[in-house]
């Protein structure tokens, strides 16, 4: 079986983030870019699926500009066995990046996507539900546990108040929780290895999907500061502040 | 996404954009130490400085991720990446602490390197695959308890016997020592300095553990003696003969050291910015003070010209062109500015700069080794200067 991963490049987890001096977007030059981390946890899923024996090949796809190439060939490095980088200038939204997706299942025929739950940027949690609804597949979101029985494959998802299980019927698309796994660290010799294997790179146009946007962004700015606290002298104040300030009692 | 204003972006941990100046192989090895030392040493370090333990499991993590002997080829368990590298490892693990690094210097550079070096097929063989691996660890062996800065008068003696060889002496201050499975030594055989491969479990040797270190505590250190240890014949290191043996190995670890101190100086700088920014004194954070301000700046200022340099030194080094006594100017620099950077950023830490809770105190105390080993910063004042007026000054 083929396991499809998807990944995207974004801001590093570890940096604080700004607002561009206009308001346009997040400021991203010379910035430390990473792997998003939920989709490092679908890497690590698909290349243990491999090691078990579930999985034959472990192809990786990215899509944005010659930078996510370093994405790439990290995926590589941890144990991928080729990469596909869609080649594009603009920030594709999840509709648009699903049907990528979707045009590229049809082309590989994977038994299985493995997409994070949602990326650090956007935070949109959208993409993988609507890849299966693209493509028909059963989806297993939020997961927690995946395991492979015969033609089945045992989802447990996290959801409020607890866990689910569900399972689906072969192809599927998984989305990765944060419990998922724990990814490994690439080593030295397996990143001087990832140089050899292939990296094959082809465009929207090459799929044929349109991927122009459907949305307009207004205004990107910081979250509004909290503003301090107060220290009531009584439990009569605080019932009185509840009551006529806050109008919550 | 496209910059919409013309003015360049300043980045005030990464002035010079050294981020843009590595390849991008360079940068995923980068990333790879950095987020193992940050996962998996960093929260390790703590109880380790604090009750002087050397987790010793960590030379098997390291050997796992490659980065023992990282520069070496892959028939011999290396991963063949260049001294750039080399030295950015160095300085993500020297970020959590230089007991660590030292312990990763000495293997790679003092134990594997010299047997890559000057050894034969059969030596490289045997040993360098389990140094690599982590399996084995080694040490290096030339400082004695009377004879530092001053080699040449080494009292370490080797004598040809039958078969073999017979050494005699005391090293001191062996980073490593006492857990050592591999040795490599050396001592003067018939005035000569020669390299000897000993191996835990030799007759007439012992590692005994140097005990009240207050600096590299996450490190062991100790010392080897040697009475009358007889080393068979395929264990002496044909390669070379005189100091030069060691000082390439010092050489190659000096280069490790300058980019690893840096390490060290750029987690005491980010802490006190961190710190300064959130401690409230006088209704305003301690940042807002003109004094903390230049403190930081002067932090900033040094560190990253280090790194620029230390990154040039890895150009050339990696282009074969790099002199030794380039090597000197930054192990030099470079441990002086993190030591005094280390001891600045626990001045702006106030009471809390005392406790090992916020790593810098352990950082002041490890620097003052890191300043010290491996030529001491006067003495590479000294190379400099010999270097620039043709008079050696010291005797």
């Amino acid at each position: 079986m083929k396991v499809l991963v998807a990944i995207k490049r974004v801001v590093d987890a570890n940096v604080k983030v700004r607002v561009k001096a206009d308001n346009s977007a997040v400021e991203l030059a010379n910035i430390k870019m990473a792997i998003n981390p939920f989709c490092e946890i679908a890497i690590e899923e698909a290349i243990r699926l491999k090691e078990k024996g579930h999985a034959s090949e472990v192809l990786v796809v990215s899509i944005g500009p010659d930078t996510c190439q370093e994405q790439l060939r990290t995926a590589l490095a941890l144990g991928a066995d080729r990469a596909l980088q869609i080649k594009t200038d603009e920030s594709p939204e999840p509709l648009a990046v699903a049907k990528l997706l979707k045009a590229v299942v049809d082309q590989e025929q994977p038994g299985m996507v493995i997409l994070g739950k949602q990326s650090i940027d956007g935070d949109n949690n959208q993409t993988g539900q609507m890849l299966a609804a693209l493509t028909g597949m059963p989806q297993g979101t939020f997961a927690s546990e995946v395991a492979i029985e015969g033609d089945a494959l045992q989802v447990t998802r996290e959801i409020d108040g607890g866990l689910q299980k569900v399972s689906l019927k072969l192809p599927a698309v998984v989305t990765t929780d944060l419990r998922l796994n724990e990814p490994r660290y690439a080593s030295l010799p397996n990143i001087m290895k990832a140089k050899r294997k292939p990296l094959e790179t082809q465009t929207p146009e090459d799929l044929g999907i349109d991927i122009s946007p459907r949305l307009t962004v207004l205004e990107v700015t910081n979250p509004p500061e909290r503003a301090a606290g107060i220290k009531v002298g009584s439990v009569s104040e605080l019932v009185e502040k509840l009551k006529n300030d806050a109008g919550v009692l | 996404m496209s910059q919409s204003s013309t003015k360049p972006a300043f980045n005030w941990e990464d002035p010079f954009s050294l981020e843009t100046q590595l390849t991008e192989e360079e940068r995923m090895i980068r990333d790879a130490a950095h987020d193992y030392c940050q996962g998996q040493l960093k929260p390790r370090v703590l109880e380790a400085n604090r009750k002087e333990i050397f987790h010793t499991e960590i030379m098997q993590e390291l050997g796992e991720l490659g980065l023992l002997g990282s520069t070496l080829p892959e028939q011999y368990g290396g991963s063949a990446v260049n001294y750039v590298c080399y030295g950015l490892v160095a300085r993500e693990v020297e970020r959590v602490d230089s007991g660590y690094r030292s312990a990763m210097s000495v293997q790679s550079s003092l134990v594997m390197h010299p047997i890559y070096a000057y050894g034969t097929e059969e030596q490289r063989m045997k040993y360098l695959p389990k140094l690599a691996s982590g399996e084995w660890i080694g040490c290096f062996g030339l400082t004695e308890p009377d004879v530092g800065s001053d080699p040449n008068n080494m009292k370490t003696r080797a004598t040809k016997t039958d078969g073999g060889y017979v050494l005699k002496g005391a090293k001191m201050w062996i980073t490593n020592s006492p857990v050592s499975d591999v040795f490599v030594v050396w001592a003067k055989l018939d005035g000569v300095v020669r390299g000897f491969i000993l191996e835990k479990g030799m007759e007439g040797l012992s590692a005994p553990k140097i005990e009240g270190k207050f600096s590299l505590r996450a490190s062991i250190t100790g010392e080897i003696v040697m009475e009358d240890v007889f080393v068979p014949d395929e264990n002496i290191l044909p390669g070379v003969e005189g100091l030069a043996g060691p000082f390439g190995c010092l050489n190659k670890a000096r280069y490790g050291i300058a980019w690893g101190s840096l390490g060290a100086a750029e987690f005491c700088w980010h802490a006190s910015r961190q710190y300064t920014l959130d401690r409230i004194q006088f209704q305003r954070p301690l940042a807002a003070n003109q004094l903390i301000q230049k403190k930081l700046a002067d932090m900033q200022t040094e560190i990253s010209l280090g790194l620029q340099g230390c990154l040039q030194m890895g150009r050339l080094m990696d282009e074969g062109r790099c002199p030794v006594e380039l090597i000197s100017l930054l192990k030099r620099n470079n441990c002086g500015k993190a030591l005094d950077i280390a001891r600045v950023s626990r001045d702006m830490h106030g009471g809390n700069g005392i406790s090992d809770e916020f790593d810098v105190i352990r950082h002041v105390m490890n620097l003052e080794a890191v300043n010290t080993y491996e030529g001491t910063h006067d003495v590479h004042a000294l190379i400099l200067g010999r270097a620039q007026t043709g008079i050696q000054a010291f005797f």
